[in-house]
């Protein structure tokens, strides 16, 4: 990552900092393909998204689970794709 | 510049399993707590922890702690402290009783009781047959243990400081520890924590390797802190691994695949195996097949660009197979390797799971260190360690699979009731030194002015690979030395780094210069700690020293920072109440 990061950004970037090394992995390949062109709304639920226990977030990365809320959809199609 | 200062009875560095259950010992004793983490408490590495607690509850078959003892000292071989593996194996299962009565949702037999799951090395008898000794909660064992003990930890009123990094620990003129230095992360700001007593429960360091199950945040922070303020590091040559991480990545592809036929494979297409152990080939004990891959890459049969990796090949088994057996294999392999078993094989490596060694401490706790004749430890003043960055030394030369949660449990307990009754006859605080802060504003001082310099991400590449191909599994003394001397000019080049973006707000390149700092220590102390064993013993196995030499490395070593010299002192072979378990040749 080349680009200068604005302090939101930075913060999501070290929130992405997990208890498991698969999402560690996983949120990594998405911060480095996404993170610089996050919309307002994709950060929110981004956000909302780094508040699940790992290993829900897991299986909702994995495609095990879809989301109860909608509106996280996009954003995790982006990581599941990255 | 004057630092703002806050103050505790207690500070403990680390949110993971064994500073939770440390922590919630002083708390609900009303003593006035402070824990520190990187990360959200349950977004500990604990959550990773699968298998389960070992704990002799005999809810299955008849079982005895003392035979959980012998298995955890010879899985040791022999290394292991017996007086400590005698006090853990005895309170394991008034640790487990304890979490259950805390709400952990432990798996349950029909009547009621704890399910326990069979685990290998777990035996009856001193090794006459299995028994099933693990207690868990599914596959989130540790997950719900950390849930557990952190809601009971808010409940305590038990103090967090979430997204702070501790820098160093403050010792007084008389070596006392009398707190730490943190950073807040958020805003920059650096900040001292004066404490009657302070426990690091910072976890392992695993990141040291090029392939590693670990998560990014096991850095070694309280190893780091150890070394600096002139504590020695325990038995860093012994690293546990696992033959068949996704290479590049390090998840894990379970043994479970070449159970179903999954075979290994060079880069000559040769099913190596089958030289290594011909009759058992793939299907070879761990340590066996970690060493059989480790041996062709170093030989130069490795596969890929860098020649780093082998193949795990079970297109052979046909997808119908590998759809219905193993369907999370195929998963990990499409995420991580980004191949489809069905065609191609998968790229593996030996992957670092576990560090046995650590910070030394007795079975209270307590830090302690050599003073001194070879022989005569003493206590470090308000000091203590607990966890996988602690060696107590429970695992010694190799961990039996599910002590690790039961080691955060006991020592965590362990050293909080020791604490409670050492608060007791040290009420005050004593007085911060001038230069409390001194050794890590240096540190931050160096990175902010710093104009040009090493980049951060190189250099740790280096040491990781540094790391795996020197102290892995296939160890020599060539490779060993040539190892020391090159992780010293990482370890120079980790001093000179330099970081372009010189915010304070969320800077987390100037953290991850921080945690490089500590990375490299460790992985100093593991190559040196390794160049001088010359024996094969656990988790070490030396090409050209075969053999377990009990004559002359039945002892624990000890590197020191400064100078990056190496001392000893011997193995407790004399348990607390019973026959001392000497040393015999381990065969399973």
């Amino acid at each position: 990552m080349t680009a200068t990061l604005t302090r939101e950004q930075e913060r999501l970037r070290w929130r992405s900092r997990r208890g498991l090394l698969e999402m560690d992995l996983i949120l990594q390949r998405f911060l480095d393909q996404h993170l610089t062109r996050l919309t307002e709304t994709e950060v929110r639920a981004y956000d909302a998204l780094l508040q699940l226990p790992d290993n829900d977030f897991l299986d909702l990365a994995m495609g095990r689970k879809g989301p109860d809320d909608a509106e996280l959809l996009p954003v995790l199609e982006k990581i599941r794709q990255s | 510049m004057a630092l703002s200062r806050q103050i505790f009875d207690t500070v403990i560095v680390g949110g993971g399993g064994s500073g939770l259950r440390a922590a919630l010992q002083l708390a609900e004793a009303g003593h006035h707590v402070a824990v520190f983490s990187k990360v959200f408490p349950t977004r500990s590495h604990t959550v990773a922890a699968q298998g389960g607690i070992g704990a002799s509850l005999g809810n299955m078959q008849e079982d005895h702690w003392l035979w959980h003892m012998y298995d955890t000292i010879k899985g040791s071989d022999y290394l292991g402290d017996q007086d400590a593996i005698e006090f853990m194996c005895r309170k394991a299962a008034e640790v487990v009783y304890e979490l259950e009565h805390f709400g952990m949702p432990f798996d349950r037999n029909p009547d009621g009781t704890i399910y326990q799951r069979p685990f290998g090395g777990h035996s009856q008898n001193f090794g006459e047959r299995p028994v099933q000794r693990a207690c868990a909660a599914a596959d989130r064992t540790g997950h719900a243990m950390l849930h557990t003990l952190y809601q009971r930890n808010v409940r305590a009123h038990c103090q967090f400081f979430v997204e702070w990094m501790a820098l160093d620990l403050i010792r007084d003129y008389e070596g006392v520890v009398v707190g730490i230095v943190a950073l807040e992360m958020e805003t920059g700001e650096v900040v001292i924590f004066q404490a009657k007593s302070t426990i690091l429960a910072t976890g392992g360091a695993g990141r040291i390797y090029h392939s590693s199950t670990n998560a990014f945040i096991n850095t070694g922070d309280g190893l780091g802190m150890a070394a600096r303020a002139g504590v020695p590091l325990e038995d860093m040559e012994f690293w546990q691994f696992h033959p068949t991480g996704v290479a590049g990545a390090g998840v894990l592809i379970t043994e479970g695949v070449r159970g179903e036929g999954g075979i290994l494979l060079n880069s000559e297409g040769e099913r190596f195996m089958e030289r290594y152990a011909p009759t058992m080939k793939d299907l070879a004990s761990r340590d066996v097949v970690s060493r059989g891959i480790d041996q062709e890459i170093k030989e130069g049969r490795g596969v890929g660009p860098e020649k780093d990796h082998v193949l795990l090949k079970l297109d052979h088994l046909g997808a119908e197979v590998i759809n219905k057996r193993l369907p999370g294999i195929r998963e990990i392999a499409l995420k991580f390797a980004n191949v489809d078993p069905i065609r191609e094989p998968i790229p593996v490596v030996p992957t670092c799971h576990y560090q046995m060694g650590g910070i030394p401490t007795n079975y209270y706790g307590q830090v302690v260190a050599p003073r001194g004749a070879l022989g005569s430890s003493e206590v470090i003043p308000g000091l203590y360690a607990i966890g996988e960055c602690a060696c107590v030394s429970v695992h010694g030369a190799n961990r039996l699979g599910t002590n690790s949660l039961l080691d955060l449990l006991v020592f965590g307990k362990s050293a909080g009731d020791h604490l409670c009754q050492w608060l007791k006859s040290n009420p005050q605080h004593r007085d911060l030194p001038h230069d409390a802060a001194d050794r890590s504003m240096e540190r931050l001082s160096r990175l902010d002015s710093a104009q040009s310099g090493e980049n951060i991400t190189e250099v740790a590449q280096a040491m990781r690979r540094t790391v795996q191909h020197h102290a892995g599994v296939f160890r020599t003394g060539p490779l060993l030395r040539e190892g020391v001397e090159k992780i010293r000019e990482v370890a120079q080049r980790a001093r000179n780094t330099a970081i372009k973006d010189k915010s304070r707000v969320f800077n987390t390149a100037r953290i991850e210069a921080l945690e490089l700092e500590n990375l490299v220590i460790v992985a100093e102390a593991t190559l040196v700690a390794a160049e001088a064993r010359t024996e094969s013993r656990g988790a070490q196995a030396r090409e050209d020293f075969k053999d377990r030499d009990d004559k002359n490395w039945l002892k624990h070593s000890l590197w020191y920072l400064e100078g990056s010299r190496l001392d000893y002192k011997p193995v407790n072979l004399q348990p607390l109440t019973v026959e001392s378990f000497e040393p015999k040749v381990r065969v399973y």
